[in-house]
C-alpha cells in the first residue's frame, strides 16, 4: 500500500522506492538515519547494564575476580575472533551486493552466519561448563568451591549480559537468513542494496558489544 | 546512495587490513591480561583502552563512519555521552556516601576517599576499595 | 471509530485517490493501515480510553480518601487502585498521548511529508503499544501491583502480584516510545518540505524532534532496568536487594535515569501545542521564535542530569544531592524563557478565546504553578521537608495534568476540525473548559496545603484534622469529572454529524490548515512549496500548497 503512487513522478521509478520520499538517495539515507537511531538505543540498553556491572565491580572487585577466574579466557578470545571475522565477511557481504556481486554476497552472508554459529556452539559449552558447576545467578548459585558471596551477584551480571548479547546473535542470524534468501532470488543491486547495508550495520553492533564484554568479563583481574 | 561512490573506493583491502589489525589487537589484550602491570586498574585501563581502540577501528571502517553524513557518527557519539552521564552521576553517588549494606556484611563502609580515576568507561574499577568481610549465607 | 459514520463529501466529485482518509478503505483495514493519520487517530482511541480508565481509578483513590480509615475499599485494593492510577496514566496515556496521537497525525503534514519516513515501523510500534497495554491489563486481572508506578526496589522483589508483568508491560510500552522516536527524528531530518528550513518549522515539531531524541535516549535504560528487576525477582541476583549486598539506591538511579526524562517526553509535547495555539489564537507573530525552539531542546537535554533530586531522602551522597539540586534549578531557565514568549506573543494580539485557546490559558496558569512549585521541590533543603507528601502530588499534578493534559486536550480542540471533519459545539466546550479549570484546582490546590502540612501521598488512613481538605479535593475531583463527561458529550455528538469543518478554522498558517478537513489520503496534490515562516502573521497570507479545491 505504501508503495502506491497516485501522483506522476519524473520518468520510470524503481519498485523499491516507498511513496513519502523524492528519490531513492533521500529514502537511503532516512533509512541509515534510522537505523543509527536504533543502534544508539542498543547502546544504551547494554550501555545500562555496563553502568550496573561497573559500579557493582567498583564494590565488590574480589568477588569479580574471583568470578572471572571461572571463565575460560581462550574460549572467550577464539569467539571474539570468530565475531570479529563474522564483520569482516559481513560488510564485504555490504560492499559486494552495493557493486553487484551476487555469489560473492551469498558467500559471504553464508560465512557470517557460519561465524555466527560457531560462536553459539563455543558460548553453548561455556554456559554448560557453569551449570555443571553449580556457577548459575543469584539464588540458583550452587558453587561449592568457596569465593566471596557476591559471585552469585557476578554470575547474575555475567548471564544477563552475555544471555541479551547471545539472544543478539540469533537475531542476527535470523535477519542474515533472510537477506541471504532475498540476495539469492536477486533483489539486490548498486542501486538498491539497504536490508544488507541496515543487517550489516546490526550485525557490526552485535560484535561492538562483545568487543567490551570480553575484556570487562574475561579480562579482570 | 551517499557512500556509493566511496563503496568502490573502498576496496576490499581496506578491510582485510582493518580486520589483521582487530586481530592483532585481540592477541595483544590477550596478552596483557596475562601480565601484571602492579595493579588491576592498570590492567583493566589497557583492556578497556585496546577494547575502545578496536570499537573505532569498527565503526569508522566497517560501520562506514567515516564517509557517512556526519549526522549518523553524531547519533552514536551521543549515545556514548549520554551512556557517560549515565554512568557518572551514580558513581559520584556511590563512592561519595556511606554504602547501603545490611548489617554484618560488611565491616566498614566505603571510605569516600580513592575518587580521583576519571569517570571514563573504567571508573567502575576500583581496586584499592576495601575487601567485603565476612560471607552472609 | 469516526469512519462508520456515513457522510457525503463535501469536496465535490473527486478521483479515487482524492477521497479523505477517513474514507479510504474498508474499516478492516484500518488494523494494518500504515497511514500515519489512521495511526494517530487509533491512537487517540487506544490513550482516551485508556484516560478513561485511568481517570475511573483517580475517582476511586479520591472516594476512597473522603474520609479517614476505611470508606469503599480496604488498604490492599487501595495500594493497587492508586498503582494501575499512575502506571496506567503514565505508560499507557500521557506518554503516547500527544506525540503518537496528535503528532502522528499532525508532524508529517506540518512538515509538508506524505507520511513519516517508516510508515511500517508507525505500525508495528502501534501494536507493540496495543500488545503492552493488554499485557498491563492481564496483569492487572491476574493479582495487581501495589509498588507505585515507580517500582521501587526492595519492595518490588518481594511483593506478590502481578509485578514481573506489570514490568514486562511497561517494557514492551518503552519499545513502542522508542520506535515513534526514531520514525521523528529521521522524518525531520529528511522529509521536509522544500523550502522549510530548521527555522520555519513550527514549533511544534521543535517539540516533538526534542521529545523524540528524549525517548530514543532515555527509554532503553528503562528497558534494561525493568529486565534488571525481573531478573532480581526470577533470579535473586541482588543487584538491588541490600541483603545480597546489592544497592536499592541504584534501582533509584537506574528507573529516574528513565522517568525523569520522561517527565520531560511528558512537558515537552504540551509546550509544542501551545506554542501552536497562542500565535494562531492571537493572530500574531511568534515572539522569540528561536529561543523557544532551542529551549525545547535545552530541556531535553538537561533532562538528563537532574534524576537525583527524585532522591534526596534517599540516602543518595550529600554531594550528589547538591549538584542534582543546582542542575535542577538550570530547567528553569529555558521553561520560563517559553512562558515568557507565550505571553509576549499574546501581547497585543487579537485573541479569540475559543476552546484551543481557554486550554492554553488554562495551561499558562497551571504550568505557572506547577513550574513555580518544581523549583521549591528542587531545593534540596525544602525538599527534605515536602519529599513524599502532598505537595508532590499536588506539584506533578499541575505539570502532568494541569499542563500536559490540559494541553493535548487543547490540542485536540485545535486539531479536531481536521482529524474528523467536523466541528464540536463550541458553547459547550467552553462551559467543560471551565468546569475542567475549576475542578482541576479545587482537587490540587487543597493538596499543597495538605502536603506542606505533612499529609504524606499513598496513605490510605490520615489523621481527622486533615479531613476538610480532602474532602474539597474529592469533591474537586466530581467536577473534574464532570468537565470532561461534558466533552466526551460533545466530542462524540459531532462526529455524527456531516463534514462542516472548514479547511482552516482558526486562520492559522502552518502547513496543515492549507489542506481540506479531513485530508486526503497522501495529504497533498503536489508537494509544498514552503515559502514563509510558519507564524507570519504579519503580512498577507502566500499559501505553500497548490493544487486544493
Amino acid at each position: 500500500m505504501s508503495s502506491e503512487t497516485h501522483v506522476v513522478e519524473h520518468g520510470a521509478e524503481p519498485a523499491f522506492r516507498q511513496h513519502h520520499f523524492v528519490d531513492a538517495e533521500q529514502q537511503f539515507s532516512t533509512s541509515k538515519i534510522g537505523m543509527w537511531l536504533f543502534l544508539a538505543t542498543e547502546i544504551l540498553m547494554f550501555g545500562g547494564l555496563f553502568v550496573g556491572y561497573g559500579l557493582m565491580q567498583g564494590v565488590y572487585p574480589e568477588a569479580w575476580v574471583a568470578g572471572h577466574h571461572h571463565l575460560d579466557r581462550i574460549m572467550g578470545a577464539i569467539n571474539t575472533v570468530f565475531l570479529l571475522c563474522s564483520s569482516f565477511t559481513m560488510v564485504m557481504a555490504v560492499h559486494a551486493s552495493s557493486t553487484n556481486q551476487k555469489s560473492k554476497t551469498i558467500l559471504n552472508l553464508l560465512f557470517t552466519l557460519a561465524f555466527a554459529a560457531g560462536f553459539l556452539v563455543i558460548k553453548y559449552f561455556e554456559y554448560s561448563h557453569k551449570f555443571h558447576d553449580g556457577l548459575l545467578p543469584g539464588r540458583y548459585f550452587a558453587y561449592h568451591g568457596g569465593g566471596p558471596p557476591q559471585q552469585a551477584m557476578f554470575f547474575g551480571f555475567y548471564f544477563v549480559m552475555t544471555g541479551l548479547h547471545g539472544f543478539h546473535v540469533v537475531v542476527g542470524m535470523a535477519l542474515i537468513t533472510w537477506i541471504t534468501i532475498r540476495a539469492s532470488r536477486g533483489e539486490f543491486s548498486s542501486a538498491y542494496y539497504t536490508p544488507v547495508d541496515l543487517v550489516g550495520l546490526y550485525w557490526h553492533l552485535v560484535d561492538l558489544i562483545w568487543i567490551y564484554l570480553f575484556p570487562l568479563l574475561y579480562l579482570v583481574s | 546512495m551517499s557512500d556509493h561512490a566511496h563503496a568502490h573506493s573502498n576496496s576490499a583491502r581496506v578491510y582485510v587490513f582493518t580486520l589483521a589489525v582487530l586481530l592483532i589487537l585481540t592477541g595483544i589484550t590477550v596478552g596483557a591480561a596475562y601480565v601484571n602491570f602492579g595493579s588491576s586498574s592498570i590492567n583493566l585501563f589497557i583492556a578497556v583502552g585496546i577494547a575502545t581502540l578496536k570499537a573505532s577501528l569498527v565503526a569508522l571502517f566497517f560501520m562506514h563512519l567515516r564517509h557517512d553524513p556526519p549526522l549518523n557518527a553524531i547519533i552514536f557519539i551521543s549515545s556514548l555521552i549520554f551512556l557517560g552521564l549515565f554512568l557518572l552521576f551514580p558513581w559520584i553517588d556511590i563512592y561519595s556516601r556511606d554504602r547501603v549494606v545490611p548489617y554484618g556484611l560488611r565491616v566498614q563502609a566505603q571510605p569516600a576517599a580513592a575518587q580521583k580515576q576519571a569517570p571514563a568507561p573504567a571508573a567502575g574499577e576500583h581496586g584499592a576499595a576495601p575487601a567485603p568481610a565476612a560471607a552472609h549465607h | 471509530m469516526a469512519d462508520t459514520v456515513a457522510s457525503p463529501q463535501v469536496h465535490g466529485p473527486v478521483g479515487q485517490h482524492d477521497v479523505d482518509y477517513l474514507h479510504d478503505g474498508s474499516l478492516l483495514s484500518w488494523l494494518t493501515t500504515v497511514d500515519h493519520k489512521k495511526l494517530g487517530v487509533m491512537y487517540l482511541w487506544s490513550i482516551l480510553f485508556m484516560f478513561f480508565l485511568g481517570g475511573i481509578f483517580a475517582l476511586l483513590v479520591r472516594l476512597e480518601l473522603f474520609a479517614p480509615g476505611k470508606t469503599i475499599m480496604d488498604a490492599e485494593t487501595y495500594n493497587k487502585v492508586f498503582t494501575l492510577h499512575g502506571a496506567i496514566m503514565v505508560f499507557l496515556f500521557i506518554i503516547p498521548s500527544i506525540p503518537a496521537a496528535l503528532g502522528n497525525f499532525a508532524l508529517p503534514i506540518m512538515l509538508g511529508a506524505k507520511d513519516v519516513a517508516f510508515p511500517r515501523l508507525n505500525l508495528l510500534s502501534f501494536w507493540i503499544y496495543a500488545t503492552g497495554a493488554m499485557i498491563a491489563v492481564v496483569a492487572m486481572v491476574t493479582g495487581g501491583v501495589d509498588t507505585g508506578w515507580t517500582f521501587y526496589t526492595p519492595y518490588s522483589t518481594t511483593t506478590d502480584g502481578s509485578v514481573a508483568l506489570m514490568t514486562f508491560a511497561a517494557f514492551v510500552l518503552g519499545f513502542s516510545s522508542i520506535l515513534t522516536g526514531v520514525n521523528f527524528i529521521a522524518t525531520v531530518h529528511k522529509l521536509r518540505a522544500p523550502g522549510m528550513g530548521w527555522f520555519k518549522m513550527p514549533l511544534f515539531i521543535w517539540g516533538i524532534y526534542s521529545t523524540a531524541i528524549i525517548q530514543v535516549l532515555a527509554t532503553p535504560v528503562l528497558a534494561i532496568t525493568l529486565l534488571l528487576l525481573i531478573m532480581e525477582r526470577t533470579f535473586g541476583v541482588g543487584v538491588f536487594d541490600p541483603k545480597l549486598g546489592g544497592d536499592p539506591v541504584l534501582f533509584q538511579h537506574f528507573f529516574w535515569f528513565y522517568s525523569h526524562p520522561a517527565v520531560y517526553i511528558m512537558i515537552l509535547p504540551g509546550m509544542a501545542i501551545i506554542s501552536e495555539i497562542v500565535p494562531a489564537m492571537s493572530q500574531k507573530t511568534f515572539f522569540g521564535y528561536k529561543a523557544t525552539a532551542f529551549s525545547s531542546v535545552a530541556i531535553a537535554i538537561v533532562s538528563f542530569v537532574v534524576w537525583g533530586h527524585h532522591m534526596f531522602t534517599s540516602g543518595q551522597s550529600q554531594l550528589a544531592g547538591a549538584i542534582f539540586s543546582f542542575l535542577t534549578f538550570l530547567v528553569g531557565i529555558p521553561s520560563a524563557i517559553k512562558v515568557f514568549n507565550w505571553i509576549t506573543t499574546m501581547y497585543k494580539g487579537s485573541i479569540s478565546l475559543q476552546a484551543p485557546m481557554l486550554y492554553a490559558l488554562m495551561f499558562l496558569i497551571l504550568f505557572g504553578i506547577g513550574g513555580l512549585t518544581g523549583i521549591f521541590l528542587g531545593a534540596m533543603s525544602v525538599d527534605i521537608h515536602l519529599h513524599d507528601t502532598y505537595f508532590v502530588v499536588a506539584h506533578f499534578h499541575y505539570v502532568m495534568m494541569g499542563s500536559t493534559v490540559i494541553a493535548f486536550f487543547g490540542g485536540l480542540h485545535y486539531w479536531w476540525p481536521k482529524m474528523f471533519g467536523r466541528m464540536y459545539n463550541e458553547t459547550a466546550a467552553r462551559i467543560a473548559a471551565i468546569l475542567v479549570f475549576i475542578g482541576f484546582n479545587t482537587t490540587f490546590l487543597p493538596q499543597f496545603l495538605l502536603g506542606s502540612r505533612g499529609m504524606p501521598r499513598r496513605y490510605y488512613n490520615y489523621l481527622p484534622e486533615f479531613q476538610f481538605l480532602h474532602q474539597v479535593s474529592t469533591v474537586g475531583s466530581w467536577i473534574l469529572g464532570l468537565g470532561f463527561l461534558i466533552m466526551a458529550g460533545y466530542l462524540f455528538a459531532s462526529l455524527r454529524k456531516k463534514f462542516d469543518a472548514p479547511p482552516n478554522p482558526w486562520h492559522a498558517r502552518t502547513l496543515e490548515w492549507q489542506i481540506p478537513s479531513p485530508p486526503i489520503t497522501h495529504n497533498f496534490h503536489e508537494v509544498p512549496v514552503v515559502k514563509s515562516d510558519p507564524y507570519d502573521y504579519y503580512r498577507p497570507f502566500e499559501p505553500s500548497v497548490k493544487g486544493h479545491h
